[in-house]
């Protein structure tokens, strides 16, 4: 148990003057920008604003400048600054159909309506450090093409039509959506409140439970159906102005599962899906969790939940690193008060068991 | 507008002339808030300046806020909230009574103002064209350059995977 303590402020002050020091670093060295920071570690700032359930560029920004890079430091950052502000309201779904779309790819299909479009990415990189990059870089004007009108459905969509995948769960319109922001989590939680979860759940435990169905805890049999990472339009429906307002657009990562066939004697065999979203370019984040959601689906799927990943109690509770962080780092704030009772308890403990275990003879002696 | 009012009013050829006044006017402030959405607060000012403005007032101090934003389970699914973003809103009102209505993401509280006084000069029958001609036109045409390069870049990283017979290559 944590009990307040008193004292300390002249050290907690000079404490956070020399962190403010640390941050800076040498000061021979020119300091970094927000927009260097979102322009160049922007791949940092999207986990920043997905785990931070905040899309907002520039704060994120200047997170990772506060936190010196600790990007969970700077997700707790951006947490606490939303609670700020006041919330005007939810916007229309997005239509990740719609999406400008950068890059796109599928495992599952070669030739897709639209092409595979491989973009900005790691892959087919060698993973070799390259010296160049620290000596002031100027890359080549990127190549061009002429770019097709043609439509770039989400490959489920296909697959869909012909019913050889199982279509998305459908909501009654005006059906309430669970916000685990607003009311405390409850199990079971459906898959509403599940994918809000996993959306703003720590990447690095995502992955390790994504993984761990891989590896046979769970296992969902995947392939990866589409990733997609582009700008979709945001709309929202502003009561004073009477139409759906235009508020801009925002990068998103949309990762499509198609796993393991289920069928039943009155159902056909079909393929199941997971669904991953996120913020930004998040292919690791949100392939994670779309084998996370599939696993997710085992209740309702009437597959046996043995797994860690399949259990959505451990899952919800666990993924977020906020959270967390808050009580794993708790346990180096003062904890003198509950230290010390343990500390009665245990040598009184001892003493009892020294007399219990004295020899005879001493204890004759003593008498 | 009321809907009701529309409906009642005996004269049904004018009616329907009133609805699809008042639709294309919505289409039209709802596309130039798409295109001022993308800019910069700085680029619509400097764009309107060149149109000698009516008098205003905000009617809506630019106010900085949260959206939670929302997808869909499996892109087309039932809607879930995915996490929020930053938005700023603000409302002008010209002398001449339009008004006006601003909302961008981010925080740029000067820009909601600005579209918001756009959105209020689009609904007014004497600035209608100018700002489409000599604000929300250029800016179309600039946002419509960006996204084409940025289409053009794209296009040419298109693969055309094959699968080879084992033994090949």
């Amino acid at each position: 148990m944590y009990v307040a303590v008193k004292g300390g402020e002249r050290a907690i002050e000079n404490a956070h003057r020399l962190l403010a020091n640390a941050r800076r670093g040498d000061q021979s060295v020119p300091e970094v920008t927000l927009d260097q920071i979102s322009e160049q570690l922007g791949l940092a700032v999207d986990r920043v604003m997905s785990e931070g359930s905040l899309y907002d560029r520039e704060l994120a920004a200047l997170a990772i400048k506060q936190a010196r890079g600790d990007l969970i430091e700077a997700i707790f950052l951006v947490r606490a600054f939303r609670a700020t502000l006041p919330r005007f309201g939810t916007s229309e779904p997005v239509d990740t159909g719609a999406m400008r779309v950068q890059r796109r790819v599928s495992a599952t299909f070669k030739d897709i309506p639209g092409g595979q479009i491989l973009g900005p990415t790691f892959d087919y990189t060698h993973r070799l450090l390259d010296p160049t990059l620290g000596q002031g870089f100027v890359p080549e004007v990127p190549a061009t093409a002429e770019a097709s009108t043609a439509p770039t459905p989400r490959v489920t969509d296909i697959l869909g039509r012909d019913g050889l995948i199982e279509s998305s769960p459908r909501s009654e319109d005006g059906a309430s959506v669970g916000d685990l922001t607003r009311e405390p989590l409850n199990f079971p939680a459906d898959r509403d409140l599940r994918l809000q979860n996993l959306a703003r759940g720590d990447e690095g435990f995502l992955l390790a439970m994504g993984y761990s169905t891989q590896r046979g805890y769970g296992r969902n049999h995947p392939f990866v159906g589409e990733i997609r990472f582009g700008e979709v339009e945001v709309e929202f429906s502003a009561e004073d102005v009477g139409f759906a307002v235009p508020l801009g657009s925002i990068e998103l990562t949309e990762c499509q599962m198609v796993n393991q066939f289920k069928g039943s004697a009155t159902e056909a065999p079909c393929f199941t899906r997971g669904y991953g979203l996120a913020f930004g370019q998040s292919e690791r984040k949100t392939m994670s969790m779309a084998l996370v959601d599939r696993a997710l689906r085992a209740r309702e799927l009437g597959e046996e939940a043995v797994a860690p990943a399949q259990d959505e109690e451990f899952v919800m509770s666990h993924s977020d690193n906020v959270q967390a962080t808050g009580f794993v780092e708790h346990l180096k704030l003062p904890h003198y008060v509950d230290f010390q009772s343990e500390l009665g308890l245990l040598r009184k403990l001892r003493k009892e068991f020294a007399e219990a275990n004295a020899p005879e003879a001493m204890k004759e002696a003593a008498e | 507008m009321k809907l009701s009012i529309i409906i009642d009013n005996f004269n049904s050829a004018s009616s329907v002339d009133l609805v699809t006044q008042h639709n294309n006017q919505q289409a039209q402030r709802k596309a130039a808030m798409a295109v001022l959405a993308h800019a910069e607060a700085g680029e619509i000012a400097a764009r309107l300046r060149t149109i000698a403005l009516p008098g205003h007032l905000d009617l809506r101090e630019p106010e900085n806020g949260l959206v939670m934003l929302r997808g869909r389970a499996g892109g087309d699914g039932a809607p879930f909230n995915l996490g929020e973003a930053t938005v700023s809103r603000a409302a002008v009102r010209l002398a001449s009574g339009e008004v006006g209505f601003g909302y961008t993401l981010g925080r740029d509280g000067e820009k909601a103002r600005l579209i918001a006084l756009c959105d209020a000069l689009v609904q007014s029958s004497d600035f209608g064209e100018a700002v489409e001609r000599d604000v929300i036109g250029p800016l179309r045409e600039q946002l419509m350059m960006r996204r084409n390069q940025a289409a053009a870049e794209t296009a040419a990283t298109k693969v055309d995977f094959y699968t080879m017979v084992r033994g090949e290559g």
